[in-house]
């Protein structure tokens, strides 16, 4: 039988406001999947999301939902963690929103290795507000607050991720819903900081004048410059500038921040001894 | 060099392509920006307008509204003429740099398409951006349309960067309402439009190796108090009279008039209601129709917002009988932002209008001329009895039951 979603969505919401074709609804059911086989209780869960195209996600999920301010999903979501350590949090943020206007809090989110779920949908652009550039836009590519090509240099989400210290990293794209479902499982599972930086179409803002005027167009573009990690490693340097690695990137057991803070309760209540830095595997 | 556009005598515009225009046509150094609805086509076009090489100057898409009004800040400092757009959460996000930028005199020009404050998300035009900065110790002047935000664009430029002013420009102009809604504009030719302006003179700019300067120092108990005083004080005597000079120089080249307080129809009226933005507009129709029925109606446009100007309010309210005060942003907790202001008029008036409060068009609520048709009956009752007779505050067109606040009985 064919997966029923509606009881994971509000539907007097539908349709999306999302255009034909975009990558948002495809990772919408992904999540909505991976939520299911995880076995999570919906009333449980909690779908962060912050301003733009991918805002739109806390409306259409039918579960405990905040849509927040404009690159403050991790703040709030690190809040709301904070306040019910039980709770499974997914955050959902755009490039714009993940990396520039809150890229600070992406950043700590990582480095605390707060057990949240963040789900960057990356589709290079800004398309909300119609084509600016974002961190993520591709040197060269038309904008329209570059109309002569992009000069900013591209983010690496992912390498962001790992060097902010999140423990499991991985990307993968809108081409392969069930792989990305797999993806999302595993992460889901994983204690601690799980950043997922989903590489999503915008043929409307970015293909409109890139040449990638149709989704499938945006797709093949994407499918282009992402290949499975294993053959990514294999790639001459020089080629693997311009290529992105898919799959799980990092992977690592490290102490979750709420774990350690309930520990600073046990302390502060005399339950335990204080903590130095003998309880933690890296001493500097 | 950047190339001259060839601009019809009237071009149709909204107000972000207004703006926009203004901003091409003063020639900025530097303008760092962050898209947010609805200002964003600001931005659009002054990029569309530099990729086509009619600019000369440097636009650069920073990571945040935070970072854009900083870069402005920035750039300004160095000695650059500076320029941004914004709205409402965009606008939020910089408040903290909106102090540093009025408290380091720096003559930056700021385009707020004014929107709603979240939360509930909204993009719609109201006046709650407006006036979250209006204690930033920006200058802030009101455009009711497309011609007004061109216009003073042009003549914020003249205003803030004035070396015995110095001090950052905010032009508002509604959100959709103006910012999305095209009207026949009259133009300036670039040339005359930046003889206008003038050419840009810095005042204590950095990077001058030859007379090093520092800005953003910090100043406790000995000396703060005296730095805002005094910026506070340029404010309260300085501007005006900087403002009425613009606005008469730009009457002599156009013929277009500005006022720090706009009035229709205030010589003989009795009854007003006093607004901002495009609402004056429509409450200028309305009053149109009431004085054919013979009702002596006005109608009173806050052009200038800050520095607030109470005496010429005093003036022309002088002869009213009840007067209205029209907020367009949730007072959350008290009488609205504009009521409160007007009070402070009132109380020093020997004969003074009784007064009431409106709160309407909340983020992007439609205020149409039966409404102001409605608050003219109100205002007629409260002129004949000589006091209110509805509660001080009533809100205008929200479903459910009537909300009003604050009954005089």
């Amino acid at each position: 039988m064919a997966f029923n979603y509606d009881q994971y969505l509000r539907v007097n919401k539908m349709p999306t406001l999302w255009c034909w074709g975009c990558g948002d609804g495809v990772i919408l059911k992904a999540v909505i999947r991976a939520i299911e086989k995880s076995g999570w209780d919906m009333d449980n869960v909690c779908v962060v999301s912050g301003i733009g195209c991918s805002g739109r996600f806390s409306s259409y999920i039918n579960c405990n939902t905040v849509h927040t301010t404009h690159g403050r999903t991790v703040a709030y979501a690190t809040g709301i963690k904070l306040a019910n350590p039980k709770a499974n949090v997914i955050v959902v943020a755009g490039d714009g929103d993940g990396l520039a206007i809150g890229g600070n809090h992406t950043i700590h989110g990582c480095r605390r290795n707060i057990d949240l779920n963040f789900i960057l949908i990356n589709n290079f652009i800004y398309g909300l507000t119609n084509s600016q550039t974002s961190p993520t836009t591709p040197q060269g590519m038309w904008t329209v607050s570059q109309k002569n090509g992009n000069i900013d240099p591209t983010f690496d989400a992912c390498q962001l991720a790992i060097g902010a210290g999140a423990s499991f990293v991985a990307r993968e794209t809108m081409l392969d819903p069930k792989k990305l479902e797999k993806i999302l499982v595993k992460g889901f599972a994983h204690k601690g900081f799980s950043f997922f930086d989903i590489m999503s179409n915008c043929h409307i803002n970015l293909g409109r004048k890139n040449k990638m005027q149709s989704a499938m167009e945006n797709l093949e573009w994407i499918d282009s410059i992402t290949l499975p990690l294993k053959k990514w490693e294999e790639l001459p340097a020089e080629e693997k500038m311009n290529k992105f690695p898919t799959g799980v990137l990092r992977e690592v057991v490290q102490p979750e921040y709420c774990d350690m803070y309930a520990q600073i309760q046990a302390a502060a209540q005399g339950k335990r001894a204080v903590l130095t830095q003998n309880d933690f595997a890296k001493k500097i | 060099m950047a190339e001259k556009m060839e601009l019809r005598d009237v071009e149709v515009w909204d107000g972000n392509m207004a703006a926009a225009q203004a901003l091409r046509q003063a020639q900025i150094d530097v303008v760092a920006a962050y898209p947010i609805t609805p200002s964003t086509p600001i931005v659009e076009n002054y990029a569309n307008f530099l990729a086509n090489g009619y600019i000369d100057g440097e636009f650069v898409m920073v990571e945040s509204e935070h970072a854009a009004m900083s870069g402005c800040i920035g750039a300004s400092a160095a000695g650059g003429r500076v320029s941004t757009a914004t709205s409402s959460q965009g606008f939020a996000l910089m408040v903290e740099t909106l102090y540093q930028a009025s408290g380091m005199r720096l003559p930056i020009v700021l385009n707020v398409v004014n929107r709603a404050l979240a939360s509930p998300l909204n993009v719609n035009g109201d006046h709650s951006d407006m006036y979250l900065g209006r204690d930033s110790g920006w200058i802030q002047i009101c455009a009711f349309n497309a011609q007004d935000a061109y216009d003073l664009a042009l003549c914020a430029f003249r205003i803030g960067e004035d070396h015995g002013i110095r001090l950052p420009v905010m032009v508002h102009q509604d959100g959709f309402m103006t910012s999305h809604t095209a009207m026949g504009v009259r133009t300036l030719t670039d040339d005359v439009a930046y003889n206008f302006v003038g050419e840009f003179k810095p005042f204590n700019a950095m990077l001058d190796f030859e007379k090093p300067v520092s800005y953003g120092v910090q100043t406790e108990e000995d000396w703060h108090f005296e730095h805002k005083a005094r910026q506070h004080n340029d404010l309260m005597t300085k501007v005006h009279p900087k403002i009425k000079e613009v606005f008469a120089d730009f009457k002599k080249l156009t013929g277009r008039t500005f006022n720090l307080v706009e009035g229709y129809h205030m010589e003989d009226a009795e009854v007003a209601v006093v607004a901002i933005g495009t609402a004056v507009k429509t409450a200028q129709v309305a009053v149109e129709k009431l004085r054919a029925e013979g009702v002596k109606a006005g109608v009173v446009g806050i052009r200038v917002l800050r520095p607030f100007p109470f005496n010429e309010i005093k003036a022309m309210i002088k002869n009213l009988k009840a007067v209205a005060a029209m907020d367009r942003s949730s007072p959350n907790g008290t009488v609205g932002a504009l009521y409160n202001e007007l009070a402070g008029v009132i109380v020093q008036m020997d004969k003074a209008p009784v007064m009431n409060n409106y709160v309407y068009g909340l983020g992007g609520r439609d205020i149409t001329i039966a409404h102001f048709m409605a608050i003219f009956e109100d205002l007629k009752a409260n002129a004949k009895a000589g006091k209110v007779q509805q509660p001080l505050q009533q809100f205008i067109n929200v479903r459910g039951p009537k909300l009003s606040f604050l009954s005089q009985e």
